[in-house]
C-alpha cells in the first residue's frame, strides 16, 4: 500500500518561460499592439505625448499597473462574481495607481508635481481594464502577468515614438525637463541649430504649432498604422 | 434658458470627443457601422445623463466641507465617481445583454470599457470644476452625451461612405479613422478658438 502513495501522478509541467510566454511579451510590441491594432489607450496617448519625459514616466507606470493588476485580477478571477466585476477591477487599478503616485512623489517631487494629473488618468486608461477583461479574467496568473508587461511595453513604444516626433517638430527640443535635455533647433543661441543666427541655413524653419495640439497625435498615429499595415498587409481590416 | 444654453454648448461647441478628445478609444473602435455606433451612443447618453446628477449629489452632500458630514473628503472623489460609473455601466451591460444579444456581441469588450471612457469621468470632473448646480449638471450630462452620440454617428457614417473610396490599402479602416478624427478635431478647434495654451 505504501508504494501507491510514494508514486505521485506525473503532472505535465508547463515551462516557466517557454515559446508561448515569450510570444505574450513580443506580440503586443508588433502585430497585436494595444494602440495601433486593439485601439486601447488612445486618450492618454493624445494627452501626454507633447513632451518625451512625461511619456516615458507614464509608460513605466502603465507597465507596472498593467502587469500587477493583471496578476491580482487573475488570482481572484474565480472568486469575483460577474455582477460586480467592474467595481472590483477598478478598485485594484485605483489602488495600484495610488501606489505609483506615492512612489513617484517620494523619489522625484518635481516630476510628480508636473505629472500628477496624468498619473490619475491611468485609472481611466482603457488599456489596463481592457486587458483585464480580455485576458486576465480567463487566464492563469503568470501568463496574465506577462501579458500585462507586454501590453504595457507595446503601449509605451508607441507613446515614446509619437512624443519624439511631436516634441522635435513642435518645440525643437528633446527630453525637455529632464537632466538629458537637448535643445535641437530654435530661434536663440541656446539651441544647437540657431535659426535666428546671421546667414543660418535654417532661417526658413520655424516650429510647427500644430504638433503641440492633440490633433497632431491623431495624424502621427494614423501614419504609424499606415506604415505598420503596409509592411504587414494581413493586419488590414476593411471595415 | 440657461439650461438650454448649457445643453447646446456641451453638445456642439465643447464637444467631449472632438474638442477635448475624451473617450477616444471606443469612439474609434466601435464606429465601423452606424448601427453599432447608434447603440453605443445611446448607452453613453444614458450613463452620462445618470451619473452626472448622482455624482453631483455625492460631491455636494458627501464630499464637500459644507455638506452634512462637515469634512472635506475631496480626496475620495476619483474613487467614488468611478464606483458610481462602474455600477451604472454594469447595469447597462446587463440590460443590453438581455434586450439585444446581437448588439451585446458587436460591442464586445467596448461595452464594459464605457466605465473607463474618459468622457464620462471627464464630464463629472468638468462639472465639479465649473461649479454647476443640480439642474445644470443634468443639462450638461445630457448635452455631453448627445454630443458624443452625434460625433460617433457622424464618423461612423463617414467611415461607411469612405469604404467605397480609393484609399491606400494599408490605410483602410483604422488608419483612415484616425486621420478623419484629426480633421474633424481641427474643424471643431475653430469653434473653441485656436489657442494652444487651452489644450496644454
Amino acid at each position: 500500500m505504501a508504494e501507491v502513495t510514494t508514486a505521485p501522478a506525473i503532472k505535465e509541467k508547463e515551462p516557466l518561460f517557454g515559446k508561448k510566454e515569450k510570444k505574450l511579451i513580443t506580440d503586443p510590441l508588433t502585430d497585436n499592439n494595444p494602440i495601433t491594432i486593439q485601439v486601447l489607450g488612445i486618450c492618454s496617448a493624445l494627452a501626454v505625448t507633447s513632451l518625451v519625459l512625461p511619456s516615458v514616466v507614464i509608460s513605466v507606470a502603465v507597465v507596472f499597473v498593467c502587469a500587477f493588476s493583471s496578476l491580482f485580477t487573475s488570482l481572484l478571477r474565480t472568486r469575483i462574481p460577474k455582477s460586480i466585476r467592474m467595481i472590483v477591477q477598478l478598485v485594484i487599478i485605483a489602488t495600484l495607481v495610488t501606489i505609483v503616485e506615492m512612489v513617484l512623489k517620494y523619489f522625484s517631487y518635481p516630476v510628480y508635481r508636473q505629472l500628477t494629473i496624468y498619473i490619475g488618468l491611468i485609472i481611466t486608461n482603457c488599456i489596463v481594464m481592457g486587458r483585464l477583461e480580455a485576458f486576465a479574467m480567463a487566464n492563469k496568473p503568470w501568463r496574465s502577468f506577462l501579458d500585462g508587461i507586454g501590453n504595457g511595453l507595446g503601449y509605451g513604444l508607441i507613446l515614446v515614438a509619437v512624443a519624439l516626433v511631436r516634441e522635435l517638430f513642435g518645440k525643437g527640443s528633446l527630453f525637455a525637463g529632464s537632466a538629458a535635455e537637448m535643445k535641437i533647433i530654435g530661434a536663440s543661441s541656446d539651441y544647437w541649430i540657431n535659426t535666428a543666427a546671421d546667414g543660418s541655413w535654417f532661417s526658413w524653419y520655424s516650429n510647427n504649432n500644430l504638433m503641440v495640439l492633440p490633433v497632431a497625435a491623431m495624424f502621427i498615429i494614423g501614419i504609424f498604422i499606415w506604415i505598420q499595415r503596409a509592411r504587414n498587409p494581413e493586419l488590414v481590416d476593411i471595415s | 434658458m440657461e439650461l438650454v444654453n448649457i445643453f447646446l454648448k456641451a453638445a456642439f461647441i465643447e464637444n467631449l470627443v472632438l474638442a477635448y478628445f475624451l473617450g477616444m478609444c471606443s469612439f474609434l473602435a466601435v464606429s465601423k457601422t452606424v448601427k453599432t455606433a447608434f447603440g453605443l451612443g445611446l448607452a453613453v447618453i444614458f450613463v452620462l445623463g445618470i451619473t452626472m446628477p448622482i455624482n453631483w449629489l455625492i460631491n455636494e452632500y458627501l464630499l464637500s466641507e459644507t455638506g452634512p458630514l462637515g469634512f472635506d473628503f475631496s480626496f475620495l472623489r476619483f474613487i467614488l465617481f468611478i464606483a458610481v460609473i462602474a455600477s451604472m455601466v454594469q447595469l447597462v451591460e446587463m440590460v443590453i445583454e438581455k434586450v439585444s444579444p446581437s448588439l451585446y456581441n458587436s460591442l464586445g469588450i467596448f461595452l464594459p470599457l464605457i466605465t473607463v471612457n474618459c468622457a464620462i469621468l471627464g464630464g463629472s470632473l468638468f462639472m465639479v470644476a465649473r461649479e454647476y448646480n443640480f439642474g445644470e449638471s443634468v443639462a450638461f450630462g445630457l448635452g455631453g452625451g448627445f454630443g458624443w452620440f452625434l460625433a460617433i454617428i457622424a464618423i461612423a457614417a463617414i467611415r461607411e461612405k469612405i469604404r467605397y473610396s480609393n484609399v491606400p490599402p494599408a490605410l483602410r479602416g483604422l488608419g483612415m479613422a484616425f486621420i478623419l478624427t484629426g480633421l474633424m478635431g481641427i474643424a471643431f478647434m475653430s469653434l473653441l478658438g485656436i489657442d494652444p495654451a487651452a489644450f496644454k
